[in-house]
């Protein structure tokens, strides 16, 4: 092939050494196949790494080891239980939930909301302080026809966006049923918040990574009640596992009409509320 | 924590995603947008569009270089950063973005370096000591730049760009999905997302680019191209008028729909947003930068060059603002309203110095502009005007700019 060099040749380089075109090509294809066995050889130690990391954190349900020693994860399914009819606002589960789980000051892992609703159907909502410290009456100026308490925490969802659309897994459902996340390899993008629907996540102030209910993972893995449910004085919250044979919450869940929130975006709660109404959200 | 009106769920009074993540879609449309431009030149061969096509690349390379800087600072735990490439979950959008981004950083260094070859071999050839190492280091070693390899090399740049076409969509339209997706959130939540991002930044791509070339060119004391200008202007028009009206759309189904969401979004639009959204967004952004290049596009041969630049130019900055406009309002905006759907949040607004503050914001505005500034010192970004032929042992392409 026809070389032709502008200017003053670059000694050595001048293709007398070998034919340009060969180099040209040869440049191309070497070129091709390094970055091609370098990408090869990033996704295989990606994999490698993936499977080791998956293996020593019990995340593939083949090889599951539950993150307890002593409890077999796979032989519980949690369900969540709240009976909207029985909470008497008292804030109590909120102030469990706050110690047990040294929930920072302005966040909430599980907060009440108080609703009233009046005549014309307007809904006025509050939750002070979470509810914590109970609520103080108020007057609406309305003719409140229906009020009520209304407990919220993580759903802990089947079909979950938070961990659908966590970028290094580091959200991530337990065999039993219960969204954790790993503040070791949470980056903190907060993305999980964003999509979290009822707003049950919140990135930790201290930790800088994402944070919320676990259930209480470490009691009930050790056969103890939530903090919430065990703080709660008139049997509100209520907590079971639909695994356990004869479980008196997974056979209300089962038989009778409870109701989930927001039900359209099909996450699949796996927090129940007995006496759910369409004012709710 | 601001001030808040209306019932927000206790864990929504904080604002998560602040002036960072505004600044994340607005510098990667930015670099979607340039490259997109630049490919009309180097796929579609629109020769009136060849002085800038390789200022669009660089352009293009200058704020891809910075982008990720925005996530680090947003980031609580940037260290960890690497995780997303290392240990992604695959059913994550997010998590491809190290993967888009590592692709399209190849795919554009790739282009840059074979739209700039014939040039670091000459200049190798010119220069003597440290600065012709440097250049042969920058050669890879290729010193061909015979007829038929600079053939090869068209070819290839012609694939590249065509390919880039796609990744910069990609790119850019990903993170129109990082956002599109959130079914949470009513204001994100629609898959006209991923297209209105991608439109809004072809347009600031363009506008960023004119600016570019025009400020480029008042530098060097050069004239600029007037069919490349009135083209740039066209193409941006077509683009905003594109952009604003898919963006209009999507406001009017939703508020004729009027379902749920209309209840918090009626209200954000003409109160929180008001300024950004109507005042900016629609009216200083959009409205007046489409009279203006229409009056550049319909009445072209009755303009001077001179008005045409001005025209172009204001056009473009606007536009520039509007696109900014445009992100703040889609990631501020949707966090203003709680997910309660029952109750808003002041408007945030980002402090001067603080890790995701104004002045940060503004230095990453500027860095790629430096880059760009700096890349020309190397390698000439402005393509050598037709006439301008180089005279052998004269100053490099470099040196008149």
């Amino acid at each position: 092939m026809r070389t032709t060099q502008a200017n003053k040749p670059i000694p050595g380089c001048d293709g007398r050494d070998r034919p340009p075109l060969r180099s040209r090509r040869e440049f191309i294809g070497q070129g091709t196949r390094t970055l091609g066995a370098g990408v090869a050889a990033l996704v295989l130690c990606d994999l490698a790494e993936l499977t080791e990391y998956a293996k020593a954190s019990g995340l593939t349900t083949s090889s599951a080891e539950p993150l307890v020693s002593g409890y077999d994860w796979t032989k519980h399914a949690y369900v969540y239980l709240i009976d909207l009819r029985k909470c008497i606002g008292c804030g109590y589960c909120v102030q469990a939930c706050s110690r047990e789980n040294d929930v920072p000051e302005a966040y909430f892992r599980t907060w009440v909301e108080r609703y009233e609703v009046s005549r014309t159907g307007e809904v006025r909502v509050d939750s002070p302080d979470g509810g914590m410290n109970g609520f103080e009456p108020v007057v609406t100026g309305q003719e409140v026809t229906k009020a009520f308490f209304f407990p919220k925490l993580c759903c802990h969802c089947t079909n979950t966006p938070c961990v659908q659309l966590c970028p290094v897994g580091a959200s991530y459902r337990t065999l039993d049923g219960v969204i954790l996340v790993d503040e070791q390899r949470c980056i903190g993008c907060g993305y999980c918040v964003q999509a979290c629907p009822y707003g049950s996540r919140f990135i930790h102030p201290v930790t800088h990574t994402a944070s919320k209910c676990t259930l209480c993972y470490h009691r009930i893995t050790k056969g103890l009640k939530n903090a919430c449910v065990q703080a709660c004085p008139v049997g509100a919250r209520r907590f079971g596992d639909t695994k356990r044979v004869g479980d008196e919450v997974a056979r209300i869940i089962a038989t009778q009409r409870v109701g989930v929130l927001q039900p359209e975006l099909l996450t699949e709660p796996n927090c129940f509320y007995l006496g759910l109404t369409r004012e709710a959200r | 924590m601001g001030e808040h009106t209306g019932y927000l769920f206790p864990n929504d009074l904080h604002i998560l995603w602040g002036l960072m993540i505004v600044m994340y879609p607005y510098v990667t449309g930015l670099v979607a947008g340039a490259f997109i431009l630049s490919s009309l030149y180097h796929v579609f061969h629109r020769e009136e569009l060849r002085p800038i096509g390789r200022l669009s690349l660089v352009a293009s390379l200058g704020f891809l270089v910075f982008a990720p800087a925005t996530l680090l600072l947003h980031l609580g735990h940037p260290e960890r950063s690497f995780g997303i490439m290392v240990t992604p979950n695959l059913s994550s959008a997010m998590a491809m973005f190290g993967f888009i981004y590592a692709a399209y950083m190849a795919l554009l260094l790739f282009e840059i370096w074979l739209v700039h070859r014939e040039d670091i071999i000459m200049l190798a050839s010119r220069s003597q000591g440290i600065i012709r190492t440097f250049y042969k280091l920058l050669a890879l070693g290729v010193y061909d730049i015979s007829q038929e390899a600079k053939r090869v090399d068209h070819g290839v740049v012609v694939i590249l760009a065509g390919l880039g076409i796609p990744a910069a969509a990609l790119l850019h339209g990903y993170v129109g999905f990082i956002f599109g997706a959130v079914k949470a959130n009513a204001w994100w939540s629609t898959p006209l997302m991923p297209i209105i991002f991608l439109c809004s930044a072809i347009v600031s791509g363009i506008a960023m680019v004119i600016l570019l070339y025009q400020i480029g060119m008042k530098f060097s004391g050069r004239k600029i191209h007037a069919p490349c200008m009135q083209s740039l202007a066209r193409w941006l028009w077509m683009f905003v008028i594109i952009s604003v009206t898919l963006e209009l759309l999507e406001i009017m189904t939703l508020a004729y729909e009027a379902a749920e969401e209309w209840e918090v979004i009626g209200p954000l639009l003409g109160n929180q947003l008001a300024f950004s959204f109507i005042g900016i967004q629609l009216i200083a952004g959009a409205l007046i930068p489409i009279i203006l290049l229409g009056i550049v596009v319909l009445m072209s041969p009755y303009l001077t060059d001179q008005i045409r630049n001005t025209l172009c130019f204001v056009a473009s900055l606007l536009l520039l603002m509007q696109v900014f406009a445009m992100r703040w309002n889609v990631v501020i905006g949707g966090q203003i309203f709680s997910k309660s759907l029952r109750g808003f949040r002041e408007s945030h607004m980002p402090d001067l110095f603080e890790k995701e503050g104004i002045a940060v914001a503004i230095l990453i505005f500027v860095l790629p502009l430096v880059f760009i500034v700096l890349f020309n010192r190397i390698l000439p970004v402005f393509e050598p005007p037709d006439e301008e032929v180089p005279i052998e042992g004269g100053p490099s392409p470099a040196d008149s700019e």
